[in-house]
């Protein structure tokens, strides 16, 4: 599968929200209007697209079967994949901290509007998700994983983006029976434009 | 925040606080492993088990964890009680594991764990701590078997895996609702046991 192709993909037909459902804590408390939805959108995409290269770099030559040949033919056989889930975390945990640091002294601007969304992001099973399925389906290079990351942030950005203006709206127009106001409705929200979504199956580039 | 009865802390996360539909956590697996009953059994138990013992560590090592760098010991703590979750599954129930995939590793950011741990394993005394984090497990893993009941015999006609729709049925001209497979109907079906959730519970509605 080339990488345009892939990254296509994975913004219409495996997006993050509506075919996988990660990061829906996140998604569902803060959809509530467009302009916070939209920062921790940028700041989950950003996440994606650099902690995936990163943990694709990790898994290639460090926690693969085998994957450690580099350092000499007496490591060809350790398998340390079991630690991928603690390494993976960390990584994420770290760069969070990281980027955290980095936009906080050189972009005070994005750093107010994302700021509380930035530690946050470190539990967004979204990034987390995507380094397993990273290791899942054995991406062939480290491009692969760029795009995926982009494609899969950029997906998640579009579906809190469009479920927050209708959020937004029904909030202010309509009259919803009082035990689905609030969480109950986007539930139905986020289902229907999933199943909107599902017309994308199929698509091939 | 004193004084709340190891009774409470135990049964409260079932209905009144459960973490799904009230506190509004962990939400993700919620949807993604419930098309059918096991797996979803399996994810309930995985949860209980990990959230107890992870409410136990961070209680114990509360006084001594610096609070700039709790995020991380926290993540640290749950990532190695699943990664011993996950190989036992693979070593005993490997094709439950095959299915459940990456969620079992999404365990780690599932926000129920992070979200007890914050606000309860890190004020309060080990034993409480147990209680809250099986209570609030047993309350998530509730949910789970309600939509993976319903999912899977409205699906697939079938409850772990047995016919249960009888073949007359079948015969008659019933067909299996193969939307409750996708995965936005389970967003549906969430909706609705909130729905009845907040109908019984009027003190839980929005505004």
């Amino acid at each position: 599968m080339d990488n345009l192709n892939l990254f296509i993909r994975s913004i219409f037909i495996d997006n993050m929200i509506f075919a996988y459902f990660l990061g829906m804590c996140s998604f569902i408390a803060v959809s509530k209007n467009v302009k916070t939805a939209f920062g921790l959108g940028i700041a989950v995409t950003f996440m994606l697209t650099i902690t995936l290269p990163i943990n694709y770099l990790l898994e290639t030559y460090v926690l693969k079967a085998g994957a450690l040949k580099w350092l000499g033919a007496e490591y060809a056989d350790v398998d340390l994949s079991f630690l991928s889930l603690i390494v993976f975390i960390a990584v994420i945990a770290s760069m969070t901290q990281l980027v955290e640091m980095v936009v906080e002294k050189y972009a005070p601007a994005l750093y107010s509007s994302l700021g509380i969304f930035l530690p946050l992001i470190a539990v967004n099973c979204a990034i987390l998700g995507g380094s397993l399925f990273m290791q899942q389906r054995d991406f062939p290079g480290i491009g692969t994983a760029v795009c995926a990351g982009l494609g899969w942030g950029l997906g998640w950005l579009l579906a809190i983006t469009a479920v927050a203006a209708v959020r937004e709206r029904i909030a202010q127009y309509s009259k919803i029976p009082g035990p689905l106001r609030g969480v109950g409705i986007t539930f139905i929200i986020t289902a229907l434009m999933g199943i909107a979504f599902m017309s994308f199956l199929g698509i091939k580039i | 925040m004193e004084k709340i009865s190891n009774k409470s802390v135990f049964f409260n996360p079932f209905s009144k606080n459960n973490p799904v539909l009230v506190q509004i956590l962990g939400i993700c697996s919620v949807l993604a492993v419930t098309v059918k009953l096991e797996p979803a059994m399996v994810m309930g138990l995985s949860v209980i088990a990990v959230l107890a013992f992870s409410n136990v560590i961070i209680s114990l090592l509360r006084n001594t964890i610096p609070t700039n760098i709790r995020i991380i010991v926290q993540l640290v703590v749950v990532a190695g009680l699943v990664v011993i979750v996950s190989q036992l599954l693979e070593a005993y129930a490997y094709n439950v594991s095959k299915q459940l995939s990456v969620f079992i590793g999404l365990i780690i950011t599932n926000c129920i764990l992070m979200g007890r741990l914050e606000a309860f394993a890190m004020a309060n005394r080990p034993w409480p701590s147990f209680l809250d984090g099986v209570g609030n497990g047993i309350g998530y893993a509730i949910i789970l078997i309600i939509v993976g009941f319903f999912r899977e015999l409205l699906g697939s006609g079938t409850l772990f895996g047995f016919q249960v729709v009888p073949q007359c049925f079948y015969d008659a001209g019933y067909v299996n609702n193969g939307l409750m497979i996708l995965p936005p109907m389970a967003l549906i079906v969430v909706a609705c046991i909130i729905w009845v959730h907040r109908s019984i519970n009027k003190d839980l509605q929005d505004k």
